[in-house]
């Protein structure tokens, strides 16, 4: 189920993400009591590079992360095993990394 | 004081891999009495065909071990009386391992998984070397030290969840026997110890919950040793040792 190297990926994303997790919720907590619209908020993501980065990262952690997590309790709980856990992981990974990133560039995009 | 009852209500299972079920017996209670007498008894008076394992009845084999209560313990040093629900007693054969018949499990999978995990010498000097001493100030030594009590009895195996989700899980014994050789300072494996605990039944499907510490009637610690065998192959890993 979890080699050395998918182990390495689930703890080294953790570490990337903590962080970038506490940074997301103190900006929208500023957001929300700034009283910032919609159009406000939209008008400092898009075009940003910073922006882009940041959650563009966060995206591709997350991914990782929780498609590693996810073959864990599946195999764990259902057995599954072989090649069909790899699709299941990368599958799911993938789909997290286009549903995310096509979130991310909604509001980043110039 | 409490009244001590005549006669325990003992549970036995009977069967072998294709299945089985509970047979009851009376026995009687005496004032000191392990789960192992217990079963003896009822082997010697009341059903000749009861099949169980034991050898040296003192804790220092590892054959003896069996679910009682639901609860993996070494039978030849349990007394009835820390293992009794009310008055009865359930006798199962150890979980995570095939039954070979009623009580008697194959432990072959266990062992075999001590090999798998490079839990064996690797020699570093040959016969004409002069033995090198090592003191007890040895850190490495120390480490070693810690695991070296294993009796093979595998109820750390048996209380293993992640065991009995992936059979193919290396086990809290052969890890601590793989972290016992790691640190072993006569020993020229340490890598094949490493590659051996990295694979995908390795030591990283350890989900760090203790059941095998908890359980060990030798107080050993496997969890400890496993996440040991964490670090060092993280460490091995960044220097490409490993993975
Ligand atoms: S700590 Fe690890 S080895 Fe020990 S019982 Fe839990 S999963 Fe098994
Ligand atoms: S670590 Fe403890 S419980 Fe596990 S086999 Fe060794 S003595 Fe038995
Ligand atoms: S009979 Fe040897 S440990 Fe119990």
């Amino acid at each position: 189920m979890l080699n050395l190297r998918l182990y390495l990926v689930q703890r080294m994303s953790a570490m990337i993400m903590a962080p970038l997790v506490l940074g997301h919720i103190v900006v929208m907590i500023y957001a929300n009591r700034g009283g910032l619209s919609t159009g406000e908020i939209l008008g400092r993501t898009q075009g940003s590079v910073f922006w882009a980065t940041y959650y563009g990262v966060f995206v591709a952690v997350v991914s990782l992360h929780a498609a590693i997590g996810l073959r864990v309790i599946l195999a764990e709980t259902t057995g599954l095993k072989g090649p069909a856990l790899g699709v299941f992981t990368w599958g799911f990974c993938l789909a997290t990394l286009l549903l995310g990133g096509h979130a991310v560039w909604a509001v980043v995009a110039p | 004081m409490r009244s001590v009852p005549k006669h325990l209500e003992v549970s036995i299972w009977r069967g072998d891999s294709a299945g089985g079920y509970f047979e009851d017996f009376q026995v009687p209670a005496q004032k000191n009495q392990t789960i192992l007498d217990v079963v003896s008894w009822i082997q010697q008076n009341e059903d000749a065909t009861l099949s169980y394992r034991y050898a040296c009845r003192v804790g220092m084999c590892g054959s003896c071990a069996m679910m009682v209560n639901g609860v993996p313990r070494w039978t030849c040093r349990t007394h009835v009386n820390k293992a009794m629900k009310g008055n009865r007693l359930e006798v199962a054969p150890l979980r995570n391992m095939p039954v070979i018949k009623d009580l008697a499990t194959d432990m072959d999978v266990f062992f075999d998984k001590w090999v798998k995990a490079e839990g064996v010498h690797h020699p570093s000097k040959t016969r004409e070397d002069v033995i090198e001493p090592i003191t007890g100030d040895n850190i490495e030594r120390a480490k070693a030290n810690a695991g070296i009590e294993c009796i093979n009895c595998a109820v750390c195996y048996a209380a293993c969840d992640t065991v009995r989700g992936n059979p193919n899980y290396l086990g809290p014994a052969a890890l601590q026997r793989a972290w016992t050789v790691y640190n072993d300072v006569k020993d020229a494996g340490k890598r094949a110890v490493l590659a051996a605990v990295s694979g995908r039944d390795g030591c990283h499907n350890c989900h760090t919950q203790g059941s095998c510490t908890l359980y060990c009637p030798n107080d050993l610690d496997p969890m400890g040793a496993i996440a040991g065998l964490k670090r060092a192959t993280i460490a091995a890993a960044f220097k490409k040792e490993v993975g």
